[in-house]
């Protein structure tokens, strides 16, 4: 019989708690650094709280970015970190996640178990890029066709998503996967502030009433209007009674990227680019 | 300034005789009345907004007293909405049909009320003789004109900064009884509001919202009771179903939905695991005056994704318990999913039902199982799947849904369905008794379950594992269901872009209406499911719809985004 109830414990750990949370906003580093039970007890919490988009072991799911990394885009020091976490980012999918967020929400004590998590996984120095990163340009505006369909540093097209961030926000495996599958995970698009999930990159054909056929991605979508931008980037306003038909897919207007269309070699270039400009 | 709350004599209209409505006058000098007060108090923010000077509106709010009687006896005045889902019966079905399926198409937005704070609008409004009370974001609580929208007072809580709300700063609503509203806090405390000025009567703690108590229901007036049900099934909790008194807000009895040591049920749960077994009741009940019975629903066993520890059925989690309303005490309970491990609460609005001279109660599970139950006894009449579900393929004798033992979350993490979010969850359904159908907002998601053992630690969040939508089983879909509650079979369904929380109203005007994640809102054929009419609100909908008329004119309202809004005929 396994007693739940440690009250001298729980005491210690609650005392320690309230000397933190008093003082953490103004605190550069994490009380719990180094912590080795600290750290265990990040790993569930990350594993409840953050793994859905940063992955099972931090490594970056196909949401999120890898948070082993030595660097990271939005936060260097651990008072940068806990700011993110509990905040969030304003202006990406990243959530506020302390207690005054929308979900169940971390304790400070939480968050700073996570960091401490997070520091025990994180490698000490960023990998040598495997690829070359003024080719991966040269192929991401010429053989590749990358530039056609999507925009770096305001250069580009529009029919997919924008990537100059992409770089610092997703792992590397994420990159390739999503060149190589890019229907296995759609892309997320706009994202509203009170709906639950993004809009995804999903492939759409409309017929109007007088029969003209419009093909492209889904930039938004409700039970009653679509909103469209075609492949020539001219953007239909849909209203989906008014359309003879209407079809959506998730097979992403995205061609597969085989190894016989592009290297490994020629990819692993791409990633070295999008990740340079990732870092800036 | 408290003298200027008391209207001047020569304003104040007799309280027998008619009842009256603001005139365009009186309005008029309310609206002098709040600038001149505005002038007075200068810019600085005011947390509690009181209307002085309207004899009118306290005349109306003098004759307005809600009994229990008029409580009892709800379907009398269709223009009004005095409990949390329309009647004690839970159908949250409307008598009112002035809106129906030939003129809804032409309905209109008549005023939308913006709270203007950031989260959720769960809320569904009360609309009791002209004014409509409602919640909102950060536990405040507001009375507006209901034909024009306009504030009356507003309630706004200080809470504390350390509180435990699991899902949300959000409230369901209020209970009304004679002249106050009742809330349910998130700082874990009920408290009655004055009716026509929000000042508070009383305010009583009901558990230590540091260790993850808090409340999000609306609680529901019976006699001179306030019955009410804790949340905080994300943090090992103990579970409770209270009852206060309404004059005086003195606690008149518990029921603790976690048995403790000599008390019947106490054996499923091995070792201390009850101390913490979870089993909150944050979802509405309903009641049934022929028996004097409260039937109330109760949610997951805590940790609310690992069994490890807490062998056993854990009752009275994910259960219907049927209490006498006055005492407390338990007539009988059904378990819908014994010794959870997916999350799935059974907190979602137990509907009276009478057919064919059965004595019915339905709930629309989240574990995916549509269940009709004998409210007398509490025994099961059917059991039939609403949705996709992966974890029960047999019955027991009984004929309840039984789990497969695969269905258990695997340190790997596998997938099973319904996810976590169930296949509904606390959306108010709503029962047509002219359709004779059961609407109830659905969705078909999978979700991928991966133990994470965690100790417990008060007031920490306390799941036991983790769960990701699983990406193999997207896109997730949401539906609007119509049930058959005979045959347990969907008649039609409403398939939305994405799933919403959006709760249900069916009206007496053939409609059902309902919201999507998009922001639209939705009036449908209720025999069919046409879709008659929509309009876009311009955020996601958390809340249920209502309906309610003044000056003999029919209103639909229901809260999206930051704002609640009303809609009628031209």
């Amino acid at each position: 019989m396994r007693s739940l109830f440690f009250p001298a414990v729980r005491w210690t750990v609650s005392i320690t708690f309230l000397a933190a949370s008093a003082v953490s906003l103004a605190q550069d580093r994490n009380p719990l650094a180094g912590d080795p039970k600290a750290a265990k007890a990040g790993e569930y919490e990350f594993r409840i709280n953050c793994a859905l988009c940063h992955g099972l072991g931090a490594r970056g799911g196909g949401r999120g970015p890898d948070l082993t990394r030595a660097q990271k885009k939005h936060t260097r020091s651990d008072a940068e970190m806990f700011q993110v976490i509990s905040n969030g980012i304003p202006g990406t999918v990243m959530p506020a996640n302390g207690t005054n967020g929308q979900g169940v929400g971390m304790t400070d004590e939480e968050i700073w178990q996570i960091i401490a998590y997070i520091r025990s996984v994180e490698v000490k120095a960023p990998p040598k890029p495997l690829g070359n990163v003024a080719r991966g340009k040269e192929l991401f505006y010429g053989d590749a066709n990358c530039s056609l369909c999507h925009m770096v540093e305001g250069k580009g097209g529009r029919l997919g998503p924008e990537l100059t961030s992409v770089g610092g926000s997703r792992a590397r495996e994420a990159i390739i996967d999503s060149v190589r599958n890019p229907s296995r995970r759609l892309a997320w698009g706009l994202t509203e502030a009170t709906k639950e999930f993004p809009q995804e990159y999903e492939s759409v054909t409309a017929v109007t009433a007088d029969g003209k056929e419009i093909k492209g991605v889904a930039l938004n979508e409700d039970s009653f209007s679509v909103q469209i931008i075609d492949a020539n980037e001219k953007i239909h306003l849909l209203e989906k009674d008014k359309l003879r038909s209407f079809q959506k897919s998730r097979e992403s207007a995205m061609p597969k990227y085989d190894a016989d269309v592009l290297s490994d070699k020629d990819l692993e270039d791409i990633v070295a680019y999008l990740t340079s400009v990732g870092a800036k | 300034m408290r003298a200027s709350v008391t209207s001047p004599n020569f304003l104040r209209q007799p309280r027998s005789g008619e009842r009256m409505q603001p005139t365009a006058q009186a309005v008029g000098q309310r609206q002098k009345a709040i600038q001149r007060r505005r002038d007075e108090r200068g810019p600085s923010p005011v947390n509690r907004v009181t209307v002085v000077g309207l004899s009118l509106i306290l005349s109306i709010g003098a004759h307005a007293q809600v009994t229990f009687e008029r409580l009892l006896n709800s379907n009398k005045e269709p223009q009004n909405w005095l409990t949390y889902s329309g009647d004690y019966s839970g159908k949250r079905f409307s008598p009112l049909g002035q809106i129906n399926a030939s003129n809804a198409p032409s309905l209109t937005a008549k005023w939308v009320y913006q709270t203007a704070a950031t989260g959720k609008l769960e809320t569904t409004p009360l609309v009791v003789d002209g004014i409509l009370y409602a919640t909102g974001q950060d536990d405040r609580a507001f009375a507006l004109d209901a034909r024009t929208g306009r504030p009356i007072w507003l309630y706004q809580r200080q809470l504390p900064s350390d509180i435990r709300p699991c899902c949300g700063r959000v409230n369901r609503g209020l209970a009304i009884l004679d002249d106050k509203v009742f809330m349910g806090t998130l700082d874990a405390h009920v408290i009655a509001l004055d009716a026509k000025t929000g000042n508070v009567v009383w305010d009583v703690a009901a558990a230590d919202y540091r260790t993850g108590y808090s409340f999000t229901v609306a609680p529901l007036a019976v006699k001179n009771l306030v019955a009410i049900g804790v949340s905080g099934g994300e943090y090992g909790i103990r579970g409770f179903v209270d009852a206060y008194d309404a004059d005086t807000g003195k606690r008149r009895w518990r029921f603790y939905t976690v048995p403790g040591p000599g008390e019947a049920g106490h054996e499923t749960w091995e070792g201390d695991s009850w101390k913490i077994g979870g089993a909150p009741a944050w979802n509405t009940g309903t009641y049934d005056a022929a028996t004097n019975q409260i039937f109330w629903p109760t949610g997951n066993p805590s940790p609310s994704n690992r069994g490890e520890g807490r062998a056993g059925d854990n009752l009275y989690s994910n259960s219907l318990l049927a209490l006498n309303a006055d005492t407390g005490k338990m007539n009988w309970y059904f378990q819908f999913t014994k010794h959870d491990e997916h999350d799935w609460d059974a907190t979602q609005v137990p509907v009276i039902i009478d057919s064919g001279g059965r004595h019915l109660i339905a709930q629309a599970n989240r574990n995916g199982f549509f269940y009709v139950l004998d409210r007398a006894t509490g025994k099961l009449v059917s059991a039939n799947a609403y949705g996709k579900i992966t974890w029960s393929d047999t019955k027991d004798a009984e004929g309840r849904p039984v789990a497969k033992k695969e269905a258990s979350p695997t340190i790997e993490g596998h997938t099973v369905c319904p996810g976590a979010l169930g296949t509904t969850n606390f959306m108010a359904p709503t029962y047509d008794p002219q359709s004779g159908l059961f609407y109830v907002s659905a969705r078909d998601q999978c979700d991928i379950f991966s133990t994470a053992p965690q100790p417990y630690e008060a007031g920490h969040a306390y799941y036991g594992s983790a769960y990701f939508p699983s990406e193999e089983a997207r896109p997730y879909l949401g539906f609007l269901k119509a049930i058959d509650p005979a045959t347990g079979q969907v008649k039609w369904q409403f398939q939305h872009t994405s799933p919403t929380w959006s709760g249900v109203l069916s009206t007496a005007g053939g409609l059902v209406f309902t919201g999507d994640a998009e922001g639209n809102f939705i009036a449908l054929e209720a025999a069919s499911g046409k879709p008659l009419w929509h309009f876009q609100m311009g955020g996601a909908v958390y809340a249920a719809p209502m309906a309610f008329a003044v000056d003999g004119k029919e209103y639909v309202a229901i809260a999206a985004g930051s704002a609640v809004y009303a809609f009628g005929l031209p």
